[in-house]
C-alpha cells in the first residue's frame, strides 16, 4: 500500500495541515518508510482477537444528570485568539 | 553550609520539618542555581520565581506552626504539559505559546495540596512526541552528562527531557513528568535519575495536555527510588474528572522501598535481547540479574513473544489517538490562529501548519492516514488486536513471576542531532519501555551503572497492574546493589 504524493495531499487535508506541493513527495517517502516498518504486524495471527481500546476494564461511571460546573464565560474566552461580547469571533463561515 | 540543592527530596522534607533550613532558603538556592544553569541547559521554559517564593513563605508559616503536608516546602519542577492556573502551559509547542490555563491539573493540584513549591515549567518534546527533546519549540535541552573525552552536547532523552535534566543537574528536588511510550523512563535512564510510570489510571489525566489518551500516564522523575515513591504517592488519586481514573486507594509506596526481595520471582524476557544491542547493555542486564539473585530472588526465564510488534503497534495507536486529540487545535477557541488565510478551511490548515512542528505534523499525518476510510481496519483495528496480544503476553507470565527485569533503553544518551535523519532510528529508543504503555503496567527505570563512555545506564522493573509496591521493592534492591552515586562533572 505505497503512498504517493496525491495520497499525502489527501491525508494532509484530512489532518487540516497545509502542506506545500514540494513537500508532498519527500513526505510520501518518509511515510512509506514508516508504514513499511509497521507492516510487520501482518505476521501476527489475530484471528478471533478482540481489539483492545483501553487498559481500564471498568465500565464508564455514571453521575446524576445535573449541572456541576459552568458560568465561566471569562475563563472560557481568556485564551481566545479573538472574542467579543462573550463570544468567540471566527471568520465568516456561511457566505 | 552544605549545598541544599544536592539534597534528596526525602532529606529536604525532613530538614524542613526539623527547621534545619527554611523553604525560602531552599527555594532561593534553587532559583540561584537555575539562573546560573538554565541559559546553558535549557531545562526550564519558564521560571516562576515570584510564585515559588510566595509558596515557600506560606510553607514556612505552616511549618512554623508544626503543620504542613508531606511535601511541605519542597521545590519541584513541573513538566510543561500539566496545566497550571495562571502560568503559561505550552506542551513545548508554538501552538500553545501564550496559553495560560484558567485551571489546574489534578496532578499538580495534589502537589500544592501537599505543600510543594513550584519552581517553574520544564521543557519537553512538542506535545510529548519525541525521544530527545529536539522537537521542542523552545529548543533542545542539554544533558548535564557528557561522554568521557568528548565535548559534544548530549540529549537528556525525551519527551520529559527538561524534567530529567533539571533533576540530574540539581535544578529542583524532583519533577513531574509523563510517559506515553517511555517518556519518563528513557530520560531517567539517560540522566542517572529514577523515573516511574504507574499503572494506567493511577494518576489523573485531567489538565494534562493530551497526546494519546489510552497510553498517557503521569509520574515522577527523582534522584532516588524513595523520592520517586514519595512524589508518586502525592501525584496519584482518584479523580471523577478523568473517566479512566481508577477509584482505588493509593498505598504509601515509600514503605515498599527497602523491603527485602527475598523469595520474589523475577522474570527475564528472552525477547528483550535485541540483535545488535550494545554489549554493555547486555552486561548491565546480567549484572542486574546477579544482584537480584544475590538478594534472594528467584530468576525465571520468560517469553513475551509479541514484544517485537510493540513499537509498530504503538506507531499506529499513538498517532491515531493524537490525530483525534489534536483536532481541537483549530485556531478558534485557543491556541495559534494564522493571520493570513483565504477561507475557513484554509485558516484551520494554515494555523496548524504554523503552530505544529515537523514531528507533530508527521505523526498527525500518519494518524489521519491509519484512521482514514479504507485503511482503518488494515492498520488501526489490526494494531488494536496486536495490542491485546502484547497485553496477553504479560497476563500469561504473571503466574510464574512477581516482576520483570529488562534494560531501560537500548543505548546510553546520544548526541544532539545524531538521530534526526531517520525517524525510525529515533523511535527505537522506546523499544523496552513501550510495551508497558500498551499493556497499562507500571514500569520504573533505576540508574544501575555507567557505560564505557562514562554515561548512566538504567534497568527497568515492570510489575503487575496496580502492583507498584513490588516494583518499588525490586527497584530499591537494585538501587542498593548498584550503589549508583555518580554525578555529572559540572561544565555548564
Amino acid at each position: 500500500m505505497a503512498i504517493d504524493a496525491a495520497t499525502v495531499r489527501k491525508v494532509a487535508h484530512l489532518a487540516r495541515i497545509k502542506t506545500p506541493e514540494d513537500r508532498l513527495e519527500p513526505l510520501a517517502q518518509e511515510l512509506n518508510g514508516i508504514l513499511k516498518w509497521i507492516e510487520q504486524l501482518d505476521e501476527v495471527d489475530v484471528q478471533g482477537v478482540e481489539p483492545m481500546t483501553s487498559n481500564v476494564s471498568q465500565p464508564l461511571r455514571l453521575r446524576d444528570d445535573v449541572v456541576t460546573d459552568g458560568d465561566k464565560v471569562a475563563d472560557v474566552l481568556s485564551n481566545a485568539p479573538k472574542s467579543a461580547d462573550g463570544f468567540f469571533v471566527v471568520p465568516k463561515v456561511v457566505e | 553550609m552544605t549545598d541544599l540543592t544536592k539534597l534528596t527530596l526525602a532529606d529536604a522534607v525532613d530538614g524542613l520539618k526539623a527547621k534545619t533550613f527554611s523553604s525560602e532558603e531552599l527555594t532561593k538556592a534553587f532559583l540561584t542555581s537555575i539562573e546560573a544553569s538554565n541559559p546553558t541547559l535549557n531545562a526550564y521554559v519558564e521560571v516562576t520565581a515570584d510564585k515559588a517564593l510566595e509558596q515557600a513563605r506560606a510553607s514556612d508559616a505552616r511549618l512554623a506552626k508544626g503543620e504542613g503536608g508531606v511535601l511541605e516546602g519542597a521545590p519541584l519542577g513541573v513538566k510543561d504539559l500539566f496545566c497550571t492556573e495562571g502560568v503559561q502551559t505550552t506542551a513545548g509547542s508554538n501552538m500553545l505559546r501564550g496559553f495560560v490555563p484558567p485551571y489546574e491539573s489534578t496532578v499538580t493540584a495534589n502537589l500544592w495540596r501537599d505543600g510543594a513549591v513550584m519552581l517553574g515549567k520544564l521543557n519537553m518534546d512538542e506535545f510529548a512526541m519525541g525521544s530527545s527533546n529536539e522537537t521542542s519549540a523552545f529548543g533542545p535541552v542539554k544533558n548535564p552528562w557528557k561522554s568521557k573525552g568528548s565535548n559534544a552536547d548530549l540529549t537528556p532523552g525525551g519527551s520529559s527531557g527538561g524534567s530529567a535534566s533539571a533533576v540530574a543537574a540539581d535544578l529542583c528536588l524532583a519533577a513531574t513528568a509523563s510517559d506515553t511510550g517511555g517518556s519518563i523512563r528513557q530520560p531517567a535512564a539517560f540522566t542517572g535519575t529514577v523515573g516511574i510510570k504507574p499503572t494506567y489510571g493511577r494518576a489523573s489525566r485531567y489538565g494534562m495536555v493530551a497526546f494519546a489518551s489510552s497510553l498517557d500516564q503521569a509520574g515522577p522523575i527523582a534522584k532516588t527510588v524513595k523520592d520517586s515513591a514519595l512524589l508518586l504517592n502525592s501525584m496519584c488519586s482518584f479523580d471523577a474528572k478523568d473517566s479512566t481514573s481508577l477509584d482505588i486507594p493509593t498505598p504509601d509506596w515509600t514503605q515498599s522501598v527497602g523491603q527485602s526481595v527475598k523469595g520474589l520471582r523475577i522474570g527475564v524476557p528472552k525477547e528483550y535481547v535485541l540483535d545488535g544491542m550494545p554489549a554493555e547493555i547486555q552486561k548491565l542486564w546480567e549484572q542486574g540479574v546477579a544482584w537480584l539473585k544475590a538478594a534472594g530472588c528467584e530468576i525465571v526465564e520468560i517469553s513475551l513473544p509479541h514484544t517485537k510488534y510493540a513499537l509498530p503497534t504503538y506507531y499506529i495507536v499513538a498517532p491515531a489517538e493524537a490525530s483525534s486529540n489534536l483536532a481541537r487545535y483549530d485556531g478558534m477557541r485557543f491556541g495559534h490562529r494564522a493571520e493570513q488565510f483565504t477561507s475557513l478551511d484554509d485558516l484551520y490548515a494554515t494555523s496548524r501548519a504554523e503552530g505544529f512542528g515537523k514531528e507533530v505534523q508527521r505523526r498527525l499525518t500518519i494518524g489521519a492516514y491509519v484512521l482514514s476510510a479504507g485503511f482503518y481496519d488494515a492498520y488501526y483495528v489490526k494494531a488494536l488486536k496486536v495490542r491485546r496480544r502484547i497485553a496477553q503476553d504479560f497476563d500469561n507470565v504473571w503466574g510464574q513471576v512477581d516482576a520483570i527485569l529488562t534494560p531501560s533503553t537500548p543505548s546510553a544518551a546520544f548526541a544532539i542531532g545524531d538521530k534526526q535523519i531517520d525517524p525510525l532510528t529515533m523511535y527505537l529508543n522506546d523499544v523496552f519501555t513501550v510495551t508497558t504503555n500498551l499493556a497499562g503496567l507500571p514500569g520504573i527505570s533505576v540508574p544501575a551503572g555507567l557505560s564505557a563512555d562514562g554515561l548512566p545506564l538504567g534497568l527497568q522493573v515492570i510489575g503487575k497492574a496496580l502492583d507498584e509496591a513490588t516494583v518499588f521493592q525490586v527497584a530499591g534492591a537494585l538501587e542498593d546493589a548498584a550503589g549508583f552515586v555518580a554525578k555529572p562533572d559540572r561544565w555548564w
